[in-house]
């Protein structure tokens, strides 16, 4: 019956075909419409940003006396060429990024300041390890929250595989919840019956290249509508392609409700610029991938939250070049029809040397779980203990922020 | 005779490249003598070098890329000069903000950006080359532009390492360079130096000490001027230096912390922030002359005492208080030789050719080895090729997407004449080459490349190859040239079942023989 109406709804005949395999757990979890209870419909897109994100960059504090000295010759201010974008009276958003904005103002964007995940050192891998496993600590784990939170979804529940955008799972979505991975490509594709016969060949003798070639031809054609064609060339189009091909994968009735991805180049030791510079250019290019979920959504946004988080933040001084180092507290942003947002939700540590953790970082005063928790829980009503435990072991003492979601 | 072949998979698969087709013969040489095949290649060190005609010195590919910039920069203040002021009545305003948009553009798609190379040779004609053509919109295009010399550098030396990966009889040294260029990664989406370099930067710093001793590979990629460019050290000033205190410029930790975090000790490998930061500045003065030359040859290393910061430091411990230069290459030289540096390199090696999970008794091998030697690489490779453990473990990891393309060009024996399909395939599969996502280099695991759309990719690529030379060969043969009797029964039937030549080749080489290793 699960499979009748995944063939109706999503599948060409090869993957009809498909279906009749032993291998395709991924699918048998295929969607439960609706939540029948309220008639939400919620969705999940968490967006990592590898590198290190510049949170006083990105939201910058301009009523903190500290901070103009602190961020020199990068620091945003609310008036020359290129002001930042007042959120409140004490801060204010980059200007490479409107879309946020207006979401802002609509009330379906939300910043979390001086966040960070458990980890404290600051190396870039350990930390995304961190970040993205869900434990306290690195360490050689293969799997992440969101994919323990997917198999933490009760059987009747369960919204749907997880989606991995990119060539690569990241390690956030990997784990034993099915997952199947998308990426935008132009290239001619092999034919439905070599592909048949190859995932035969794999069922034989090598189950686990069966399982991902199958879930890499369900999700293709689905995604590759006529719009899709890569436009190759910058980041910015780059991003903005990924989150098109995203949304429409999860705008579908059946489509996925939970889905991952990466942005690299966050990591600016040098020239990091201003209001204008490189910085400017990625942050642009993540608003522009916002406002393709927005619109690739469609009625879904409103269901929906985007969580972007990344794995540390960067020194409150810049460098010696015009950048700042790896560093500790950073900003989470939360946008989403789902959202209660219009709000910077800080607990704001200050900027004065002694208020700076080791005299450097901006100091952590929520734990970047917490935030994520308190998501996880609204969207999909995750219990307290499902989430101290499994999805983010030994995170007991580790609140849920309640109210983040409508 | 089953066996034999099982080992020649081994030798051929796990080390090398894999088998080449044509008249080869190397399934059944690796089959007579599998670890003699492998170390036959150690017995010769020279021939890790790579010498080809036209690819240059990094002072002197340096310079060429000043000397573009200025072409450039000359070219637009001529049209600029040209033409005549145009309408005046349009606010001189708008353009300013418009014409840096575009060069901050351009910067940051340097900096992130991963299919700079691919464009070029989409619009190239490759008549023989393994290439599924990568499909743009054929309406509105410009016409193709010249290549420049950053990208005609660059794939000139993609193409000389593509060359002889197919060439080579196993490819275990070729296999060895992949592995350590992986490891001290430089991107070449940071800039135009770092792309005309990545290549140069492999010959000179990686290639010569494959073989050799690793604390000399560790000082000549750090003296790198692409390595000192990549991780931004040629920026760094001490802050108590002439030229930091003269100039509002100062100390930038970022290479100190990936010599320390991914050269050397590895996370967790006993160093502090305070180390980091010592290290910094031990190394500051550690850059690459600019194109005015008033520090040395362009383009080459240099250590600027103007810009070192002056005194000892301490670093792991230990005082450093040599003047100069030789401050930081003491820190190295001890960096090179401590103990959680053998056990990182030891266990990545292993973890590398053997297993994700890598048989710790083999580790402990590697590193005592690597310890006793002062980081003899033949003596470790040697000792991994000696190992029962490296001939006994499953073939369970996955061919990375360049492992995948060059076993393919092998048993096919196309010699490659143009790098264009290669690059935009790994492009497409994620591995676009000399430009891994960060300082850590593409991952290692049979999870990372074993994920569905790589899969699904791989497919669509070899399908395309599967097109166009299907009908040149005789699949059988093929599957004899890569796997022979160790091939399994489901794979022979599955090819010999298949409806075309093409569609066989497609599934030959997508086989879990060509796939694993």
């Amino acid at each position: 019956m699960m499979i009748d109406c995944v063939e109706n709804r999503l599948l060409t005949s090869r993957r009809r075909l498909l279906l009749g395999g032993a291998s395709f757990a991924a699918w048998a979890y295929l969607p439960k419409l609706a939540r029948a209870a309220d008639g939400r419909d919620p969705r999940l897109i968490v967006v990592i940003l590898r590198g290190a994100l510049d949170g006083l960059s990105t939201v910058a504090p301009i009523g903190d006396p500290d901070y103009a000295g602190l961020h020199g010759s990068i620091a945003l201010a609310a008036d020359g060429a290129h002001p930042a974008i007042k959120l409140d009276s004490f801060f204010a958003l980059h200007p490479g990024m409107p879309e946020f904005a207006r979401m802002y103002r609509d009330g379906h964007a939300a910043v979390l300041h001086a966040v960070a995940t458990p980890y404290r050192d600051r190396s870039h891998f350990d930390g995304q390890d961190v970040l993205e496993s869900g434990y306290a600590g690195p360490g050689r784990v293969q799997s992440g929250w969101l994919n323990r939170a997917l198999e933490a979804l009760p059987r009747g529940e369960r919204v749907s595989s997880g989606l991995a955008v990119g060539p690569t799972t990241p390690l956030v979505l990997r784990g034993n919840a099915p997952t199947v991975g998308w990426a935008p490509v132009a290239l001619p594709q092999a034919d439905d019956d070599t592909a048949m016969r190859l995932v035969e060949l794999y069922r034989h003798r090598d189950p686990a290249l069966a399982s991902a070639l199958s879930q890499g031809l369900q999700l293709d054609k689905v995604a590759s509508g006529d719009d899709m064609k890569a436009t190759r060339g910058n980041a910015v189009a780059q991003m903005r392609q990924v989150a098109r091909g995203a949304a429409k994968l999860m705008a579908a009735d059946d489509g996925p409700r939970i889905a991952a991805l990466a942005f690299d180049g966050w990591d600016t030791h040098a020239n990091e610029g201003g209001p204008v510079g490189r910085l400017a250019f990625l942050l642009g290019g993540l608003d522009g991938a916002l406002a393709e979920f927005e619109s690739g959504l469609g009625n879904r946004w409103r269901d929906t939250v985007v969580v972007v988080a990344t794995e540390f933040g960067r020194t409150a001084r810049i460098n010696g070049t015009d950048g700042t180092d790896h560093g500790t507290a950073t900003v989470a942003l939360l946008a989403g029809g789902a959202v209660k947002g219009g709000r910077v939700i800080s607990d704001w540590p200050g900027l004065k040397l002694a208020n700076l953790y080791e005299g450097r970082d901006l100091k952590p005063t929520t734990d970047l779980r917490s935030v994520i928790k308190g998501v996880l829980q609204d969207q999909f009503g995750l219990s307290d203990r499902v989430l101290a435990e499994t999805v983010f072991p030994d995170s007991a003492a580790v609140k849920p922020v309640k109210g983040l979601v409508v | 005779m089953a066996r034999d072949s099982q080992a020649a998979l081994v030798a051929l698969n796990r080390f090398g490249f894999g088998a080449r087709g044509g008249a080869s013969g190397d399934l059944i040489n690796a089959s007579s003598d599998p670890r003699g095949f492998v170390k036959a290649e150690l017995a010769r060190p020279n021939g890790v070098l790579l010498e080809a005609p036209g690819l240059q010195s990094t002072p002197q590919l340096g310079q060429a890329v000043f000397a573009y910039q200025d072409q450039v920069k000359q070219a637009r203040e001529a049209a600029k000069a040209a033409a005549p002021a145009e309408t005046p009545a349009q606010a001189p305003a708008d353009q300013k903000p418009a014409l840096r948009r575009n060069l901050s553009l351009n910067a940051a798609a340097e900096i992130t950006g991963q299919m700079t190379d691919a464009r070029p040779a989409e619009n190239t004609a490759r008549p023989e080359a393994m290439q599924p053509s990568a499909s743009p919109p054929p309406a509105a295009k410009p016409a193709p532009q010249p290549l420049n010399v950053i990208q005609k550098t660059f794939r000139a030396e993609a193409l000389a390492r593509l060359q002889r990966a197919t060439l080579v009889e196993c490819g275990f040294t070729e296999r060895l360079v992949v592995f350590w260029s992986n490891h001290f990664c430089i991107s070449a989406s940071k800039g135009e130096l770092a792309r005309i370099w990545a290549g140069a930067f492999e010959r000179e710093a990686i290639r010569p000490h494959v073989l050799g001793r690793f604390a000399d590979m560790l000082k000549a990629v750090e003296q790198h001027p692409a390595m000192l460019f990549f991780l931004d050290n040629q920026q760094s000033l001490g802050p108590d230096s002439r030229a930091g205190q003269n100039r509002k410029r100062g100390l930038n930790e970022n290479l100190a912390r990936e010599i320390m975090e991914l050269h050397t000790l590895g996370v967790g490998g006993g160093y502090t922030q305070g180390d980091v930061t010592s290290l910094a500045r031990i190394i500051t003065g550690w850059t690459f002359a600019g194109r005015q030359g008033q520090l040395g040859v362009p383009g080459s290393f240099v250590f600027n005492v103007n810009a070192h910061q002056p005194g000892p430091q301490v670093l792991l411990g230990k005082t450093y208080d040599q003047a100069g230069l030789a401050q930081g290459e003491a820190a190295l030289a001890d960096l090179a030789r401590h103990p959680s540096t053998a056990n990182f390199i030891a266990a990545k090696f292993v973890r590398h050719f053997v297993a994700d999970d890598p048989p710790p008794a083999l580790v402990a091998r590697l590193r005592d080895v690597f310890v006793k030697t002062d980081g003899d690489l033949k003596a470790m490779a040697i000792t991994l090729v000696d190992s029962d453990e490296a001939w006994r473990a499953p073939l369970t990891k996955m061919r990375s997407p360049y492992d995948f393309l060059v076993a393919s060009g092998r048993l096919l024996a196309r010699v490659p004449e143009d790098p264009g399909a290669y690059l935009n395939n790994l492009n497409l599969l994620g591995q676009p080459l000399w430009s891994p996502p960060g300082p850590n280099g593409f991952p290692d695991t049979s999870a990372a490349w074993a994920a569905p759309e790589g899969i699904k990719l791989r497919l669509d690529i070899a399908a395309q190859i599967g097109a166009r030379l299907g009908n040149n060969f005789d699949p059988l043969d093929l599957l004899e040239f890569a796997a022979a009797d160790a091939a399994s029964t489901e794979t022979r039937r599955t090819i010999e079942r298949a409806e075309s030549r093409q569609q066989a080749l497609a599934l030959l080489l997508m086989s879990p023989e060509m796939q694993r290793r």
